[in-house]
């Protein structure tokens, strides 16, 4: 592979032509080699984002799309080498499976021989050499996923571009894709940047995710910076499943209506709301310590743990998980404890 | 006994059916056969005992030979300009999304809504004084090209608003596809559908055309139909008729031809969704 690319937007916003702006002036720098998940609700401007750095859309005045320091705002897509997969995956329907990933080398006028030998190492890569001589509309969903990416990686573009590529297919095998498409990318180093409004995507294929809405970034950093240090409600409501319990800061602790959750005078603040995930709660027994009382109004079996839900007087009611065979019936009063390292005061 | 008056008075009601099915189509051949066996029959008068012959096939053939060929080169020049035209009109019009497409769109359909002898009398009064023009075939090329284009950009964009094609050119160009190689790679072969059956469309109806062509040819420059015209009114109905035989024997085989190309492609099917799963563990 190519020596890995660095991207770099500056001040990049975009308003359409009839006056709606999709993307607030945003600054991000892409390192080489690694993946960047752009990750938000539909309309949040994840998509315009990556087709400003696809080519396919010019940034407002101002706005410049760097590759390795080199200024391509002004060139198209065709000139700047970058492979991208479509959420429709755009596979030409007049060619096969093979003319298709060959393409691209066609266009770069690559001697026979040479795009035949890329061609079928694609195929190999891609475990879809059988399909080689299919043409589209005899393909699955998946298969059509598996030659979009080999189409787009045959020239060995300086970096990917995936736009929602998993979104079209059924959960099982997006689940088996998802597994794959981060150990190719693991195994190409190439700079990726995928866009997806699926969170789970998001924190498995990520080196860092930026959280998007309303055409602005709302946080930018690493999975686990994003599920653990969410910036704010947004991010921590996008991301996972976040309980929200409404009190105020009384005598070293949080106090509410179902209880006193203990937070260290180090991290009070003025704030009403805490914030904390379902796998920081835990079922105490009478004798220990609890921070909360709450009952159980609804218990949902997953098989490999039981999802409690569990009303404490709050706007919303408590998430948490527990093993099934220690699961309380609906209607029981319940302990709980919170752990403290998990408690989280966020901006609006 | 219940059931087998039920299955008598089922027999009966297709027998029925079929009865008036063929009654139907009997009405609709019988004149094309007669038609087709005049212009066989040494004298249609006394019928067909008089005894069956080429001669007035000959005879069209030595009298009418040039309005064949030209009916013949009109439509194979109606239908380059119409390519020429219509292809690149669709692909401009499924590009643009606008109000003023749409417009453009329906305002295509108005030659075909427009009586021939209108747009004939319009063209003459416009262009006739250029009296090169006016005695030559392009004149009534002109017409035949008004004609049919709607027909050609119609079936062209039907198409094209089938397929992304928006996303399709964005992934060639993702591949380094400019617009030359994504137009002829890309967008051409996508419509090919489109263009065939637009094609056969233009050139069978610029073959028939009458309304128009009769008040656009001179004595030089006479088509088939206006020459059958001719021939009917004219000369004998023997002559006329074999005319007809003529023109049938042009124009069926390019109607089945598009039949068989215009048809979409029925081998389509999808292999179920035998992906490999990943050896590596999640």
């Amino acid at each position: 592979m190519t020596v890995p690319l660095s991207i770099q937007l500056q001040d990049c916003a975009k308003t359409f032509a009839d006056g709606t702006r999709v993307l607030e002036p945003l600054d991000v720098q892409i390192r080489a080699g690694e993946t960047l998940v752009l990750l938000g609700p539909s309309g949040c401007g994840k998509t315009t984002t990556l087709r400003l750095i696809a080519g396919l859309e010019q940034p407002d005045a101002g706005g410049k799309v760097l590759f390795d320091g080199v200024d391509v705002t002004q060139q198209s897509i065709e000139a700047r080498n970058v492979g991208m997969v479509f959420q429709s995956y755009a596979l030409f329907p007049n060619m096969s499976v093979a003319e298709n990933i060959g393409y691209g080398l066609r266009i770069r006028k690559l001697a026979a021989a040479a795009q035949r030998e890329r061609v079928s190492e694609m195929l190999e890569m891609m475990r879809i050499a059988p399909l080689a001589d299919r043409s589209i509309d005899q393909l699955s969903g998946g298969q059509r996923q598996r030659v979009a990416l080999a189409r787009a990686l045959a020239v060995r573009p300086r970096a990917l571009l995936l736009d929602e590529p998993l979104t079209a297919l059924d959960a099982r095998l997006r689940d088996t894709l998802r597994v794959e498409i981060n150990q190719l990318l693991r195994r190409l180093a190439i700079t990726t940047i995928y866009v997806t409004h699926d969170q789970a995507e998001a924190m498995a294929l990520g080196d860092r995710i930026i959280v998007m809405s309303h055409g602005r970034v709302a946080q930018m950093g690493t999975p686990h910076e994003i599920y653990h240090q969410p910036a704010n409600r947004y991010v921590a409501g996008f991301i996972g499943t976040m309980n929200r319990v409404q009190g105020e800061h009384r005598d070293g602790g949080f106090a509410c209506t179902a209880g006193r959750l203990r937070w260290s005078a180090a991290q009070a603040s003025a704030t009403t709301e805490l914030l904390f995930r379902p796998e920081d709660v835990t079922l105490v027994g009478s004798d220990a310590l609890a921070d909360l009382v709450g009952t159980v109004t609804a218990s949902l079996y997953l098989g490999d743990r039981t999802r409690l839900i569990i009303d404490v007087d709050q706007a919303q009611p408590l998430t948490m998980d527990c093993l099934a065979r220690n699961a309380p019936p609906v209607g029981q009063s319940v302990r709980l404890q919170v752990d403290p390292l998990g408690l989280l005061a966020l901006a609006a | 006994m219940h059931k087998m008056r039920k299955i008598r008075k089922i027999r009966k009601l297709f027998l029925l059916q079929l009865a008036f099915t063929l009654a139907v189509c009997a009405f609709l051949i019988v004149p094309v056969v007669l038609s087709m066996l005049a212009g066989l029959t040494v004298n249609y008068i006394a019928g067909l005992s008089s005894g069956l012959t080429l001669r007035w096939i000959f005879e069209v053939w030595d009298g009418y030979r040039d309005t064949i060929f030209r009916s013949v080169g009109i439509a194979l020049a109606c239908l380059v300009v119409t390519l020429l035209l219509g292809v690149p009109t669709a692909y401009v019009l499924a590009r643009t999304r606008n109000r003023a497409a749409r417009w453009i769109e329906e305002l295509l359909v108005l030659p075909i809504a427009m009586p021939g002898l209108a747009t004939a009398l319009a063209l003459i009064a416009s262009y006739g004084a250029l009296r090169g023009f006016r005695t030559s075939w392009g004149f009534i090329l002109v017409g035949h090209v008004l004609f049919t284009l709607p027909f050609m950009v119609r079936s062209v964009l039907a198409v094209l608003q089938s397929i992304d094609l928006k996303t399709l050119e964005e992934g060639a160009a993702s591949l380094g596809a400019g617009f030359g190689r994504r137009f002829f790679d890309i967008v051409l072969p996508n419509c090919r559908q489109g263009i065939l059956a637009g094609s056969l469309m233009v050139v069978t109806l610029s073959m028939g055309e009458f309304n128009m062509t009769w008040l656009l040819h001179t004595p030089l420059t006479k088509t088939l139909p206006v020459g059958l015209a001719d021939a009917y009114a004219s000369l004998r109905l023997e002559v006329g008729s074999a005319y007809t035989l003529i023109f049938f024997m042009m124009i069926v085989p390019l109607l089945m031809a598009m039949q068989t190309l215009a048809r979409p492609r029925t081998t389509k099917f999808i292999i179920a969704d035998d992906t490999p799963v990943p050896d590596a563990k999640p």
